[in-house]
């Protein structure tokens, strides 16, 4: 049956969770390749069908046709669906990608990524007068300037807006402004605390 | 007067068009329709049916070799839907057990006793597709479908509200993946409270992507 992997495809992306990205994957090649051969062979039958006059080739067609339009439907999901999490990876994990991350996107998604970022950054320099505004932090409401945070793992030296540096080592535990923890929250270095 | 009625119509169109593509999109929507319907092959001319399709590359014979007029097939519900057509030119359409009237009966009776996710994982979604196939009971299939929801959504709904903190595998269980996910949000808008009663609400935690990331990466390095 046509359409298998395309079908392939989608179910693969469906199964990830949502904010997982799994590799690129380069069966949408021989998508694209059995896209080709259904239209090589609907051009040539539609033309025996109008010169020939043979009418019974019209469902062969109608099949290839419903197959080609499936396809279709499908790859335009699997990219569109890729990008939406792709999008997310940026106010998720900030400008700079992990690399496996990076491996598991094709060139041209790379380059929407930048584009995306760009765009982003432009915004939000437009924001707030000449200093813009960093819409990507404090997703959640903050109730003070200053939080408590412990340590997940050894990150090392660690400086603060005033200068001085903090030795981040697992298990130690911090009162750090918000602003500049947020990050390494977000990416599972330090745990906020709740008091 | 008219000014307003057609701004209105074309916010009307405007939404619909967005929505048909949001759905053509969404990657639930395509699994939906790759479910197989059965029905019978039938066509009014005497020639054989789908020519040589079996030689198409990549050279997997296919399905079917020029069924005979009159046989029955299955095929998925998207190419099902793209080769029929008001005439029944070339194919006719079954309705599967589960839409027929002496299931409607049962759905009647009592819808929450039906497993709905052993009965074919997508009961609504795929019901709703099987009314383009003009069927005579098309009317019935609606209503019982919209009754059949209408019977089981307070149960779906007051079970994804009380059940915090614990395994929610037998609630589900015999759930459609429509009700599957409307469970689902009923379940997140629960523990989203519950954390904002908790003050959690602003407190900033690792993102998802994290999370779910370094458990795969945990999992690579058992391999």
């Amino acid at each position: 049956m046509f359409c298998e992997k395309a079908m392939e495809l989608v179910r693969e992306l469906h199964r990830a969770p949502e904010g997982q990205l799994p590799a690129f994957n380069d069966g949408l090649r021989q998508v694209l390749e059995e896209m080709k051969a259904l239209y090589e062979q609907n051009q040539s039958d539609v033309n025996e069908a109008k010169s020939g006059g043979r009418g019974d080739l019209i469902p062969t067609i109608k099949f290839r046709h419903c197959s080609l339009l499936r396809n279709r439907r499908c790859t335009v999901a699997y990219l569109y669906d890729r990008l939406l999490r792709i999008r997310a990876l940026r106010w998720e994990y900030g400008s700079v990608l992990p690399n496996a991350l990076r491996f598991h996107m094709s060139a041209e998604e790379m380059e929407w990524f930048n584009h995306y970022k760009k765009s982003l950054a432009t915004y939000m320099r437009s924001l707030g007068g000449d200093e813009g505004l960093d819409i990507t932090q404090d997703m959640k409401p903050p109730k003070s300037l200053y939080i408590e945070v412990r340590c997940l793992k050894d990150y090392g030296e660690f400086e603060v807006d005033d200068g001085t540096s903090v030795l981040l080592k697992k298990n130690s535990q911090h009162f750090l402004p918000r602003w500049k923890c947020e990050q390494l929250i977000r990416q599972g270095i330090l745990e906020h605390v709740l008091s | 007067r008219f000014i307003f009625l057609f701004r209105n119509n074309t916010l009307k169109l405007v939404f619909l068009l967005f929505y048909k593509w949001r759905h053509y999109l969404r990657l639930s929507s395509i699994v939906g329709k790759d479910l197989v319907l059965s029905h019978t092959g039938k066509q009014e001319t005497c020639c054989p049916y789908l020519i040589g399709l079996s030689f198409i590359f990549p050279c997997r014979p296919f399905l079917f070799q020029d069924p005979i007029k009159g046989s029955k097939l299955e095929l998925p519900l998207w190419l099902a839907k793209g080769l029929f057509d008001n005439k029944r030119r070339i194919l006719s359409v079954e309705l599967p057990k589960i839409y027929q009237e002496g299931w409607r009966t049962v759905f009647s009776a009592d819808a929450n006793v039906v497993d709905l996710h052993k009965m074919g994982p997508h009961f609504y979604g795929f019901g709703s597709q099987l009314l383009h196939f003009d069927s005579p009971e098309n009317a019935d299939i609606s209503q019982s479908l919209l009754q059949t929801f209408i019977g089981r959504f307070r149960r779906i709904m007051d079970s994804s509200q009380n059940a915090y903190n614990e395994d929610t595998s037998a609630l589900v269980a015999r759930l459609d993946e429509m009700e599957r996910g409307l469970f689902q949000t009923g379940q997140k808008g629960l523990n989203d409270f519950q954390g904002w009663e908790k003050g959690q609400a602003s407190q900033i935690t690792a993102s998802s992507l994290v999370q779910n990331y370094k458990k795969r990466k945990f999992t690579d390095m058992e391999d």
